[in-house]
């Protein structure tokens, strides 16, 4: 690295000669290609003291200028920091007095965390809507993704909620991550929505209440899968779905086997045929409806459409969870009557398609950074072998999904990994094991670090750099702490 | 740009800035306007006599050499007790303002408490009754307390992502002291002391490519931290408990706080008081 072209600054006395692309004594003059100029962000930090507000941490990878700020702010003495490397992050100035605290001491860090995970969660309960905020601990973590079929998608982490936020954003989502990496349960809760304790491989617990399996289908899908051995057993069948409820006897699925016309009447959208939209709202009750009582989405029975007095009606969830028998009385009123045994095997089989309802976590980060030079000379060229396979990545062992396009960024299933792989730095980022797996002709030709290459016996018989314990453990955590 | 003063939208601080100084005071007390005063009328011209010593202010501290302003005289004393190590008066600079500022504010009567924040580096004033708090590390670990039975009157915290370069890798070391010149010193040597020399997960360069003017000159100064093992986190805050310790036996300073990736450790006083109870599974 070269000190490049300096230039005097004569924005104060100090009169700083400014290196070219690093900022004075102030920070807030820096030399852009041999000309001083003035860093947008302490500008922007200038007016946030004169408003007597906080001072938020911002993110810039370029001098564009453009800052993340405007989100709520907990720690009070907090600087400029930039991504571009060259710069090093600035503390401040104390701006706001917190909890009786009358000023704080912090180092503000180099923000470098591109990490987060994905996770599926198996249910057909309505979590929130998507882009809805996930929280924990109250703060901010991530966002709900799409709607996949039985399940639920989540993002969370990445580098915005790590460093682009406040300290205790940050704080929490770190911890938020590695719970959930190292397959400890987190309780998540959702703008709008309801609280889930997510843990990787185990069932989701939604408002308290764990789930089993996962829907075998839509209402008119498990209509149609089912309406075959319905037949003869039953006169009528719902399944109550807070997506396409589904009504055997209008339904394509009950006309071809020629099921008879009840009279029903449900209380909802009518999409096509035996199918409906929006019989209630979404919910924790029958088949991710809020719908205790699924009486309630039957309008009155119709007689001159084939309602009758002992008329008999089985109502299901798409799991089979939920399941309720009905015949109608002489005012064509459904009195709920136990499960007959000859219907009991088909709700069964319904739960039996249903598979167990899992948290799925998938961490995901972006590897093709400065990390690279530990294993070459020459980073890109083991981006390169990365994208055509000669190299393998894993992640304590685990084999990585490589997105295809440019870098290395990589997604692993936790539960694959070994427990307690992850670690964190107070920066804060999350500090994970990541193996390079390639042949040592290749190692060489992509510019490996030919006199670091040991053979195996030779690193258990000797150890590593760091002394002979062997451990892809990040740092254990918890202050105070200190081996006497 | 001259000299910016101005109270910030609580009503309550003054926000003093010039050149690379920025200063948050507090006066509580009925007294305060009259005290902000006196704080501005000392801050003019604060800097251009800190400049003009400004080239032997750079130099390796000198016990003989002389110095006129009076902040550059703070500066000059607060590294003197510590001349066994590489230092120059610049390591003192932002306690030394904070110091200079309170001692212009704290004759005037009708005050209970002053606070002079420059940067994180603190000098504070206190009457019968009263206390500081501060909060200890970017993670919260904690926060000390320092009343006016205390003798220490100056905080300051220093780090290889702070403000001016560190040539060591402590997160953060916050120092409690007689004053914030004393603070501020000691806090830089602390932090340079906690160190693992030639490890390969630190970066370091010049100081002088960072800055061309440092008083760090070719000194290789810290550039960036990987993450270490426990061990290794370990062997470097030894050496920085060890440089502490010895300023707290000679009474140069009362205790210090010394972070690094995740652990912690104090010597001396006033005592670290957690944050968290219990387990705070990321530090």
């Amino acid at each position: 690295m070269s000190a490049g072209e300096k230039v005097r600054c004569d924005a104060c006395p100090v009169m700083c000669y400014v290196a070219e692309g690093r900022a004075g004594a102030c920070d807030r003059y820096a030399n852009e290609k041999g000309k001083i100029i003035r860093c947008d962000p302490l500008t922007i930090l200038d007016q946030t003291l004169e408003k007597g507000g906080e001072v938020v941490p911002f993110l810039k990878s370029t001098w564009d200028g453009r800052v993340v700020a405007g989100r709520d702010v907990f720690v009070t003495a907090v600087g400029a920091g930039t991504t571009y490397p060259d710069y090093k992050p600035a503390p401040f100035i104390v701006s706001r007095d917190l909890g009786g605290v009358d000023f704080v001491t912090v180092v503000t860090e180099a923000i470098y965390s591109y990490c987060g995970v994905k996770i599926k969660i198996d249910t057909d309960r309505h979590l929130g809507h998507e882009g809805a905020t996930v929280r924990a601990f109250g703060e901010a973590v991530g966002h709900i993704m799409t709607s996949e079929y039985g399940s639920q998608m989540l993002s969370l982490g990445g580098v915005d909620h790590l460093t682009g936020g406040s300290r205790a954003e940050g704080d929490t989502t770190c911890k938020t991550l590695m719970d959930l990496c190292n397959k400890r349960p987190v309780e998540l809760t959702i703008d709008g929505g309801t609280s889930v304790i997510v843990e990787a491989g185990q069932a989701p617990i939604v408002d308290g209440q764990q789930e089993h399996r996962m829907r075998v289908g839509c209402g008119s899908a498990t209509i149609g899968m089912f309406a075959s051995q319905w037949l003869g057993l039953v006169d009528e069948v719902v399944v109550v779905d807070d997506h396409i409820t589904g009504v055997v006897s209008e339904h394509q699925a009950g006309k071809v086997l020629g099921w008879q016309p009840t009279g029903i009447k449900i209380l909802g959208r009518r999409s096509t045929p035996g199918r409906y939209f929006r019989v209630a709202e979404p919910g924790l009750g029958w088949g991710g409806t809020d719908i205790e009582d699924p009486l309630v989405i039957l309008g009155p029975w119709n007689a001159k459409k084939g309602a009758r007095p002992g008329l008999s009606l089985l109502m299901v969830s798409t799991t089979g969870e939920q399941f309720s028998y009905y015949v109608l009385d002489d005012n064509l009123v459904p009195l709920l009557q136990d499960l007959p045994e000859h219907l009991r095997a088909s709700v069964d089989l319904i739960s039996e398609n249903c598979e167990p309802s899992l948290c799925t976590v998938l961490f995901m980060a972006g590897a093709g950074g400065s990390l690279r030079s530990g294993a070459t000379r020459n980073p890109v060229k083991l981006t390169r072998s990365v994208q055509k396979k000669n190299t393998r990545v894993t992640c304590g062992g685990a084999p990585a999904y490589i997105w295809p396009g440019g870098g290395i960024t990589l997604m692993v299933d936790v539960a694959d990994m070994p427990d307690n792989s992850f670690g964190y730095v107070p920066t804060p980022a999350i500090v994970a094991p990541l193996e390079f797996t390639v042949a040592r002709g290749d190692y060489l030709d992509l510019g490996g670090h030919q006199q670091s290459v040991r053979s195996i016996d030779d690193v258990i018989a000797s150890g590593g750099e760091y002394g002979d314990s062997m451990r892809t453990i990040a740092p254990p955590v918890g202050v105070p702490k200190r081996p006497k | 740009m001259g000299l910016e003063a101005s109270i910030l939208a609580d009503g309550r601080r003054l926000h003093l800035h010039e050149g690379p100084i920025d200063l948050i005071i507090e006066a509580i007390g009925p007294g305060r306007q009259d005290a902000y005063d006196l704080a501005v009328g000392r801050f003019r011209g604060l800097l251009q006599e800190l400049v003009h010593e400004l080239p032997e202010l750079r130099l390796a501290a000198d016990r003989d050499r002389l110095f006129h302003g009076p902040v550059a005289r703070r500066m000059q004393q607060a590294v003197i007790p510590m001349l066994a190590t590489f230092v120059t008066p610049m390591a003192a600079v932002a306690g030394a303002v904070a110091d200079e500022i309170l001692a212009a504010m704290d004759d005037q009567g009708g005050i209970e408490k002053i606070i002079v924040n420059n940067g994180g580096d603190v000098a504070f004033y206190l009457t019968p009754g009263q206390s500081i708090e501060a909060a200890i590390g970017a993670d919260r670990v904690g926060k000390i307390v320092v009343t006016e039975r205390h003798h220490s009157r100056g905080v300051a915290t220093s780090g290889w992502q702070g403000r001016s370069h560190s040539l060591g890798i402590a997160d953060a070391v916050t120092v409690v002291a007689t004053n914030a010149a004393g603070a501020d010193a000691a806090a830089t040597l602390i932090a340079n002391a906690v160190d693992l020399p030639g490890h390969p997960a630190i970066t370091r360069i010049p100081a002088r490519h960072m800055a061309p003017d440092s008083d760090l000159g070719d000194r290789l100064v810290t550039e960036y931290v990987g993450p270490l093992s426990e061990r290794d986190v370990c062997d470097a805050l030894d050496g920085g408990e060890q440089f502490a310790s010895a300023l707290i036996d000679r009474n140069v300073i009362a205790g210090a706080l010394l972070m690094l990736q995740g652990q912690f450790r104090q010597v001396g006083s006033p005592v670290l008081i957690p944050e968290h109870t219990g387990d705070r599974a990321y530090g």
